[in-house]
C-alpha cells in the first residue's frame, strides 16, 4: 500500500485535468517572470552591454541567438523525454506535451539558424556558412520537421503520438552522433579555421546579460510549452464533462435569442 | 503453430526468393544509381579533373538515394497481404525476422550498388587510390543505410505516400553514415589514412544492427494497430 | 465460438486483440488463466489465426505459400493432400496473382489441415468461398472440436454446429478503436 501511495502523486500528474487547472493559478506568475526577464535581457544587451571591439554592434544578435540555440537543442531532448515517458507509463499527458514541444523545439531552431545568417552577414561577409555549429543546427531542424510530419501523418491520434516518439528517441539517440560527425566533417575540410559561432571569450560586462537571456529564455520556453499544452488538452478532452463546464462557464451569459 | 524455419534464416531466404521473382522491379535502384550519376557530368562539366574532386562526394549522394529509393518497400507488400500481421504474432523475438529481412534488402540492393560502384567511379574520374575504399565504405555504409532506413519504412508502412515523409524521416539519420563515407574515399585519394573513418563506419554498422531492430519491432507493432 | 455482430462493431478488433496482434489499452488477455505477456510464446504457438488479409504471397505459388504457413515437420505429400481437399490440386506450381479471390482464400484455409494449432482464430472464413467449400470447412471445424481444439470465428453465416456458443460484439462497447 505505502509503494502505491508513493507513485499517486505521479499518475496524478499524468490527469490532464489536473495540469490544466495548477498551470492556470501558475500561469499569471510566469508571464510576469518570462516578461521581465526579456526585457531585462534585452534591453541591457542591446542598448547597454558594451561594444564588442572587433564586430561592434552586430554581436549583440547573439544575446538572441545563443539562446535560442542552447533551448532548441534542450528542447529536442525534452520532447523526446516526453515521449518516452508517454510510451512507457502510457500517459496522455506527456504524449500532449511532446506534441507542443515539437512545434515550439523547431520554431527556436528556426531562429537559431536565422539570427546567425543575420550576425554572419556584417561580420564575415556571408549569409550562410557551413560550419560545423550551424550545419548542425539545420539538421536538428529537419529531426524537429520530421516528428511534426510524423505526429500529423496518422489518422490515429495514438498512433501518430507513439510513432512520434520512437522517431523522437531515435533522433536522440543519433544527435550526439551527428553533432559529433559535423564536427568532425567541417574540420576535416577547414582546419586551420576559427570556429564561427563559438562566443568569443567573453567580458563579464558581456556575458551577464546573456546569462540573463538565457535564463529568460527557459523561462519562455516553459511559458510556451504550457500554452500549447493547455490548448491541446483543451482540444483532446473536448469531450469530457470538465471542458464543457470550462466552456459554458467562460461564456458571456446568453439572454432570451 | 508456425514453421521453425521461420527465423532469421527463413526470413533472408524467403525475401531473397521474392526479391527473385520481383527481380524487374528489385534492378530499379541500381539503374537509378548508374543513370543519375551520367547526370552529374551533364549537369555540371565534363571536365576530368573537376569531376575527380567531386567524385566520392558524388557517388555516395547517388548511392544514398538509390537505396533510399528502395527502403519504401521493404515493408509494404507484407502490410498489405497479411504477412506482417502473421509475423507480429508469431511466436519469437521480432528483431530476428527483421535482421534477416533486412540482410537481404542488403543483398539485394547495397551489395549490388557495392559492385557497380567502381564503374560508376570509372566514369567520373574517380582517382585509382580511391576505387578499394570506395566499394569497402560503399559496402558498410549501404548496410546502415538500409538499417536506419528501415525503422523509417517500419514508421511510415501503413500511410499511403509514405515515401516522400520517409525521406524527411530518414535523411537527417543518414548524414553521419554519408559524412564518414565519402571521408574515407577522400582520405584516401589525398593519401591520408583511410581506415579510421572506416573503422567509425563499422562501429555505426554495428551500433545500428544493435539498436535499429529495436525500434523497428516497436514501430511494427504499434502501427498495425492503424 | 462465434463472434456476432454488425459491420464495423469491432469484431476484427477482438479478434486481433486476442491473438495479440493488438494491444489493449486497457484489460488483459487470459490463456489458461495466466496473462498473455507471461506465456506469449507458448500460447502464440499453440494458435493460428486467418485474418481478412489472409498472408498469402502473391507471387509464390499455393504450395509454396502452405509449405511457410506450415510446421516445418510436415512433409511434401502432406501439403499436396491439404491443398487437394481445398479443391487446388493441378494449381500448386501457379504463381497466387493468377487465381481467382476465392482460391486465394482456399490457400490460406489449406492451413487448417497442415496445422497442429488447438486454438482457431478465423475473422469471416466462409468469404469467397462457394457451396462445397462451405461444406467443407464446416466438416474441418466439427473434425477439430471433436478432437478438442477450440474454434473462435467471425461470420454472418448460420453454422449448424452443435455446441457453438455466440458472443454478440456490440458497436462503441469497451472494445472500441484506439482514439
Amino acid at each position: 500500500m505505502a509503494a502505491g501511495r508513493n507513485w499517486n502523486w505521479f499518475h496524478r500528474m499524468g490527469s490532464p485535468r489536473w495540469f490544466y487547472e495548477t498551470t492556470g493559478r501558475w500561469l499569471p506568475w510566469l508571464w510576469v517572470l518570462t516578461l521581465g526577464l526579456m526585457l531585462t535581457g534585452l534591453i541591457w544587451g542591446l542598448a547597454y552591454a558594451p561594444q564588442d571591439a572587433k564586430q561592434g554592434n552586430s554581436f549583440r544578435i547573439i544575446y538572441l541567438h545563443v539562446p535560442a540555440s542552447f533551448l532548441a537543442l534542450a528542447g529536442y531532448y525534452l520532447m523526446a523525454i516526453a515521449g518516452a515517458i508517454g510510451l512507457i507509463w502510457k500517459m496522455k499527458l506527456s504524449y500532449m506535451v511532446m506534441k507542443s514541444a515539437a512545434p515550439i523545439g523547431a520554431a527556436l531552431t528556426f531562429i537559431a539558424l536565422f539570427t546567425g545568417a543575420v550576425w554572419g552577414k556584417p561580420t564575415w561577409g556571408t549569409y550562410w556558412v557551413w560550419d560545423a555549429r550551424i550545419t548542425s543546427m539545420l539538421i536538428l531542424l529537419f529531426l524537429y520537421l520530421g516528428v511534426l510530419a510524423l505526429q500529423y501523418a496518422f489518422h490515429s491520434q495514438e498512433t501518430g503520438n507513439k510513432a512520434s516518439a520512437i522517431l523522437a528517441l531515435v533522433g536522440t539517440v543519433n544527435i550526439p552522433i551527428i553533432y559529433k560527425s559535423v564536427d568532425w566533417w567541417y574540420t576535416l575540410h577547414q582546419p586551420a579555421t576559427i570556429k564561427f559561432t563559438s562566443a568569443p571569450s567573453m567580458h563579464m560586462d558581456m556575458f551577464q546579460p546573456l546569462l540573463v537571456m538565457i535564463i529568460a529564455m527557459y523561462s519562455f520556453y516553459g511559458l510556451a510549452l504550457i500554452l500549447y499544452t493547455r490548448v491541446e488538452i483543451l482540444r483532446r478532452e473536448r469531450k469530457s464533462s470538465w471542458v464543457r463546464e470550462l466552456a459554458l462557464r467562460t461564456q458571456p451569459a446568453q439572454v432570451d435569442q | 503453430m508456425i514453421a521453425e524455419s521461420q527465423g532469421f534464416a527463413g526470413y533472408l531466404r524467403r525475401d531473397l526468393l521474392l526479391a527473385y521473382r520481383r527481380r524487374g522491379e528489385v534492378a530499379s535502384p541500381l539503374i537509378f544509381f548508374v543513370l543519375v550519376s551520367t547526370l552529374i557530368p551533364l549537369g555540371i562539366s565534363p571536365d576530368s579533373a573537376r569531376l575527380a574532386e567531386l567524385a566520392p562526394g558524388i557517388i555516395w549522394v547517388m548511392a544514398l538515394l538509390a537505396t533510399l529509393l528502395s527502403t519504401e518497400t521493404l515493408f509494404a507488400s507484407d502490410y498489405q497481404d497479411g504477412s506482417l500481421e502473421q509475423l507480429l504474432i508469431s511466436p519469437q523475438l521480432l528483431a530476428l525476422p527483421v535482421l534477416g529481412k533486412i540482410l537481404a534488402h542488403w543483398l539485394v540492393t547495397g551489395l549490388p550498388l557495392t559492385l557497380v560502384s567502381p564503374l560508376i567511379g570509372l566514369m567520373l574520374s574517380l582517382p585509382a587510390a580511391g576505387l578499394l575504399p570506395m566499394m569497402a565504405s560503399l559496402a558498410l555504409g549501404t548496410a546502415c543505410l538500409s538499417l536506419i532506413g528501415a525503422v523509417g519504412a517500419a514508421l511510415t508502412v501503413s500511410l499511403r505516400k509514405g515515401g516522400l515523409l520517409l525521406s524527411v524521416l530518414v535523411i537527417p539519420l543518414y548524414m553521419p553514415v554519408i559524412i564518414f563515407g565519402s571521408a574515407a574515399v577522400q582520405s584516401a585519394i589525398d593519401g591520408l589514412n583511410w581506415l579510421g573513418p572506416l573503422a567509425v563506419l563499422a562501429a555505426m554498422l554495428s551500433a545500428a544492427a544493435a539498436l535499429c531492430p529495436l525500434a523497428i519491432a516497436g514501430a511494427l507493432r504499434l502501427v498495425s494497430n492503424n | 465460438m462465434q463472434l456476432e455482430g454488425a459491420n464495423g462493431a469491432g469484431k476484427t478488433t477482438l479478434m486481433r486483440l486476442m491473438t495479440s496482434a493488438l494491444q489493449p489499452t486497457s484489460g488483459k488477455v487470459l490463456y489458461l488463466g495466466r496473462p498473455v505477456q507471461d506465456c506469449r510464446y507458448e500460447y502464440l504457438d499453440n494458435i493460428l489465426y486467418i485474418g481478412h488479409q489472409s498472408g498469402v504471397k502473391m507471387i509464390l505459388s499455393a504450395e509454396e505459400n502452405l509449405r511457410w504457413m506450415s510446421p516445418a515437420s510436415t512433409s511434401a505429400a502432406e501439403i499436396a493432400l491439404a491443398l487437394d481437399a481445398v479443391g487446388l490440386r493441378g494449381y500448386t506450381d501457379v504463381p497466387c496473382y493468377s487465381l481467382s479471390a476465392g482460391q486465394h482464400r482456399r490457400v490460406a484455409l489449406a492451413r487448417l489441415s497442415t496445422s497442429k494449432a488447438a486454438i482457431w482464430y478465423l475473422d469471416e472464413p466462409f468469404t469467397s468461398i462457394d457451396k462445397q467449400g462451405v461444406l467443407n470447412l464446416q466438416h474441418q471445424l466439427e473434425a477439430h472440436l471433436q478432437r478438442g481444439g477450440a474454434v473462435i470465428l467471425s461470420t454472418h453465416q448460420n453454422l449448424p454446429i452443435d455446441g457453438l456458443r455466440t458472443y454478440v460484439v456490440e458497436p462503441h462497447s469497451d472494445i472500441g478503436l484506439p482514439l
